[in-house]
């Protein structure tokens, strides 16, 4: 069994593209997540040597001193100090292997990224991720885009319930707390896009918290800046985005969505850029017109607990709200 | 009937614990079931409802522990203690009653909540406990979670610790005072010594958890903010609190397992314990080194680097201690005459298994390490090693090696490898490839995942794994079952056991001895190199033994404690006051009762 599990974790190691985990720990595309698994190999390879060594002693017994007929009666040993004293200083020799790399990595990954990171702020809301980032007065929604090979500080708290922030390639997590900043930093080796999800019990809906991170050069990433930081795209006279937007005008989403210069609603994600997204509804369904529909029309129905209401609109309206918020880019 | 309602007999008592125990065992492993069915398919899998798997995983990990585990552990040291100490009973036969009716009345308070709903118009039927085994603030607080599946939860909880605590002081008082002519501390067989040490972690961890409990109580009955960061409150103070609790918890899970082990492995390889002075002194060192290790469960919370190093230091050294017991263990099968009964193979297991769950637990010790697999499967499975793997094969070994004594019935042991193997390979199924799902990044407590994540086959595993072990329990459910309709035809001594326990016919009689033996070695029934074994008991009591008689007030105390509780969950304070007058009249009634009837 040891074999096949150390085959196995050599095999998922290997498999670096990743493509069939995209959350896999065993695949870092970053220094916080590479210290991690560095020191989990670390971690491992200790533990499958004392797992082989003490698994092997329990078989060789129980296979060498099955009881057999005939046999003399066992002698009555009750102890042997040496050896007490040598398993017992034996671990604590190993551990001091293991707890040496460790605390040297606690520091290492506190959080504090260098001069010059950029800073984002992370808010958890049951169940969607916002990101403010206050040096480049923008801000985004369940999908986090950063600059490849800068280093990148997380600041996190949370709106309402405890979350954590988890995108296992990029690194460990941390909680999102009410009241609180905790931080991460790290600094993302490739580019991509990388998926995540909350990791802390937040309710009804916690499995269907998930998030995406892209690492874009910096050319592309400068890019979607220069988006988020321009004003709601006007759709053009007479088309079914401005229609749509008339629609939008006087629906009840106005007083859950922002949109600039339309709507300035706070409970839910702010749609200036909506159509800029590969995905909805907290990274969980990708960003097409039928999901659309059918989260407009039901969303509760799609992601239980969603504080959404289900709203009641003729179909061309629908399909002109629709074709208004993919104008959004 | 009337007669097991008001008895105050240690042996009947461990017997209504066992069996109620393996009552709610089945449910939390029916709800385990229905956990894995849905988790068979990815992306919405059975059609589970997220709020009705979020009962289950919370119900399922609720009832494992405080209403599986324990009470399992404590018809053990109800049934097994007197005997082992050479007792008639324990120090209070009466409390030790009530200790059990509280369990069971917490426990189907708690459970009730199942097909509560219609009574606080709820739009379904169940209203359980739905915000995790450990209630993490503020996702418990009013706010987030109006109805009353919470109150549910932290009320049945503090039910259950009356039980606890009870229990725990009765079982200090009885090892300490009630032993036999000779038995001195360290003659104390291991289990017994494993099970004061379990006590006294009960006595100190309980009241950290009911502090706990009484705050979270105020906070959303009454509107204070402990833990509510609006009002000034913290809700990280509720993870230390609660992991204060917890993870001594975890100690008086395995512990009791531990001591079975150390009873067991003796018995069949047919050589004294290897080391007892150091078995018994490294479970004193993991009690105590368990106090200082809780916020190893929060690392991913914030603490800061010191204390982050702190913890993850102290956790380490844990695993010392528990390497320690377990060389023991192989030196006692080392050059022994091993004889592969039933409970011989579980108690192999334990040691096998629980080895597994130590050495992931120090991948998680290292705190770095941890925040890629704290609130995975990487961690559900590390919990299923040491909890199924180490405390419930230890139990099974338990319930092997002692059903005979308890019941004067033997077991099939052809039934028994049956259940022996189905678990095993059962449990490897369903909880290794756990490992897998949690470091490919499948997080826990999620109702369903995406098929993108890859992780869909190693879930399959694992529920295939977990209906074996279903399987498994259901033999071994028809092998008690069918013992039933046997003869009472166990010896004595079936194993050839060096405890007092195996002095006395089986099931023991009432009075437990005829007369109380005088110790004079660790194995009162083996010969040793300085001692014979002891003289057999006279068959019959050469004079009248006094016996303490029934009692209905330690029911009726414990029927007061639900009574408050569905007051206080309902807001109806006469129906709390109809308690509160139950319990009152039920102590003193029980004050002023005559010791014999």
């Amino acid at each position: 069994m040891p074999l096949v599990l150390a085959a196995v974790l050599l095999l998922l190691t290997a498999c670096s593209g990743a493509g069939h985990f995209p959350q896999s720990t065993f695949a870092p595309r970053s220094d916080f997540g590479t210290d991690l698994f560095g020191l989990y190999k670390d971690v491992f390879w200790w533990a499958l040597g004392v797992f082989v060594l003490v698994e092997g002693l329990l078989l060789v017994a129980i296979a060498r001193f099955r009881a057999r007929p005939g046999a003399a009666e066992p002698k009555p040993v009750h102890g042997h100090t040496v050896l007490e004293i040598s398993w017992t200083l034996a671990p604590a020799l190993i551990l001091v292997f293991i707890a040496v790399p460790t605390m040297r990595t606690i520091f290492s990954t506190a959080g504090h990224a260098p001069e010059g990171a950029l800073r984002v702020e992370v808010i958890g809301h049951q169940w969607w991720w916002e990101y403010r980032y206050p040096t480049l007065n923008i801000s985004a929604y369940n999908e986090l885009h950063i600059p490849v090979g800068t280093p990148v500080q997380l600041d996190m708290t949370s709106a309402d319930v405890i979350h954590s922030f988890w995108v296992p390639r990029l690194g460990g997590k941390r909680d999102l707390i009410q009241g609180r900043t905790n931080r991460i930093a790290f600094r993302a080796d490739s580019t991509g896009e990388y998926s995540g999800q909350c990791a802390e019990f937040c309710g009804v809906s916690h499995a269907n918290m998930r998030l995406r991170v892209f690492v874009q050069s910096d050319s592309v990433f400068q890019r979607w800046v220069d988006q988020q930081r321009a004003a709601p795209a006007t759709p053009p006279k007479g088309s079914p985005a401005e229609a749509g937007q008339q629609v939008y005008r006087r629906s009840p989403c106005i007083a859950c969505h922002t949109i600039a210069g339309m709507s300035q609603g706070k409970v839910g994600p702010d749609l200036s850029h909506v159509g800029g997204r590969s995905t909805i509804a907290g990274a969980l369904f990708p960003n097409t017109t039928d999901v659309l529909r059918r989260w407009i029309i039901n969303a509760p129905a799609m992601k239980p607990g969603a504080l959404m209401t289900p709203q009641n609109l003729s179909p061309q309206d629908l399909d002109a709200l629709i074709a208004y918020l993919q104008s959004l880019k | 009937m009337k007669t097991w309602l008001t008895t105050t007999d240690h042996k009947r008592i461990g017997l209504l614990y066992f069996w109620t125990a393996f009552g709610f065992f089945l449910i939390g492993g029916l709800e385990a079931l229905i956990i894995r069915a849905q988790l068979a398919r990815p992306d919405g899998g059975l059609g589970v409802s997220a709020e009705t798997f979020n009962q289950l995983f919370t119900m399922h990990g609720t009832t494992m522990v405080f209403l599986a585990l324990m009470p399992l552990s404590a018809a053990f040291f109800n049934f097994i203690i007197p005997l082992q100490i050479g007792a008639r009973d324990v120090a209070f036969p009466r409390l030790n009653a009530f200790s059990y009716w509280v369990f069971l009345l917490g426990g189907l308070f708690l459970n009730a909540s199942f097909i509560a709903g219609p009574l606080f118009g709820a739009d379904r039927l169940s209203v359980a406990p739905d915000a995790g085994w450990f209630g993490y603030e503020n996702l418990t607080s009013r706010q987030f979670s109006p109805g009353p599946n919470v109150d549910f939860w932290l009320l049945g909880l503090q039910i259950l610790g009356i039980a606890s605590l009870a229990a725990g002081f009765n079982f200090i008082v009885t090892i300490l005072n009630m032993r036999a002519p000779g038995m001195r501390m360290l003659r104390l067989p291991p289990f017994t010594w494993m099970t004061l040490i379990t006590q006294f972690l009960v006595i100190t961890a309980f009241p950290v958890i009911t502090v706990a409990l009484v705050l979270l109580m105020f906070d959303r009955f009454f509107g204070t903010h402990f833990f509510v960061p609006q009002g000034g409150g913290d809700p990280i103070l509720w993870q230390h609190l609660f992991w204060m609790f917890g993870h001594p918890e975890v100690y008086i899970l395995i512990l009791p397992a531990m001591g079975v082990v150390s009873e067991v492995l003796p018995t069949f390889a047919k050589k004294p314990l290897f080391g007892y002075t150091v078995v018994v002194y490294s479970g004193v060192v993991i009690a105590f080194l368990g106090w200082s290790v809780w916020s190893h469960h929060m690392f991913s919370s914030g603490l800061g680097p010191i204390a982050d190093s702190v913890f993850a230091g102290t956790t380490m050294l844990i695993a010392i201690p528990t390497g320690v017991k377990i060389f023991n263990w192989i030196g006692t099968l080392w050059g022994g005459q091993i004889r592969f009964t039933t409970s011989l193979l579980f108690a192999v297991g334990f040691i096998a298994m629980f080895i597994i769950g130590g050495l992931s637990g120090v991948s998680h010790a290292s705190a770095p390490s941890d925040l890629q697999q704290t609130d995975t499967y990487y961690v559900v499975a590390h919990i299923h090693y040491v909890l199924f793997g180490g405390t419930i094969l230890g139990l099974f070994a338990g319930m092997y090696y002692w059903w005979p004594k308890m019941t004067g019935r033997m077991l099939s042991e052809s039934l028994g490898k049956v259940h022996f193997w189905l678990t095993l390979i059962g449990m490897n199924l369903a909880f290794f490839p756990m490992h897998f799902s949690g470091m490919l990044g499948m997080p826990r407590r999620i109702y369903t995942y995406s098929s993108d994540l890859g992780v869909t086959g190693f879930n399959q595993v694992s529920t295939i794994g977990a209906f074996l072990i279903g399987l498994a329990t259901l033999v071994f459910f028809w092998n008690l079952l069918r013992t039933r309709w046997q003869p009472v035809t166990a010896p004595s001594n079936p194993w050839g056991g060096s405890t007092l326990e195996w002095a006395i016919p089986s099931p023991p009689p009432v009075y437990n001895f005829t007369v109380i033996p005088t110790v004079e070695s660790r194995m009162p029934l083996w010969q040793t190199e300085r001692h014979a074994p002891m003289r057999p008991l006279p068959e019959r009591p050469p004079a009248a033994i006094h016996v303490p008689g029934g009692s209905w007030w330690p029911l009726i105390t414990a029927i007061g404690l639900p009574i408050l509780a569905i007051g206080a969950i309902s807001r109806a304070l006469p129906i709390v006051f109809v308690g509160v007058a139950v319990v009152i009249l039920g102590i003193y009634r029980w004050a002023y009762e005559p010791f014999e009837m």
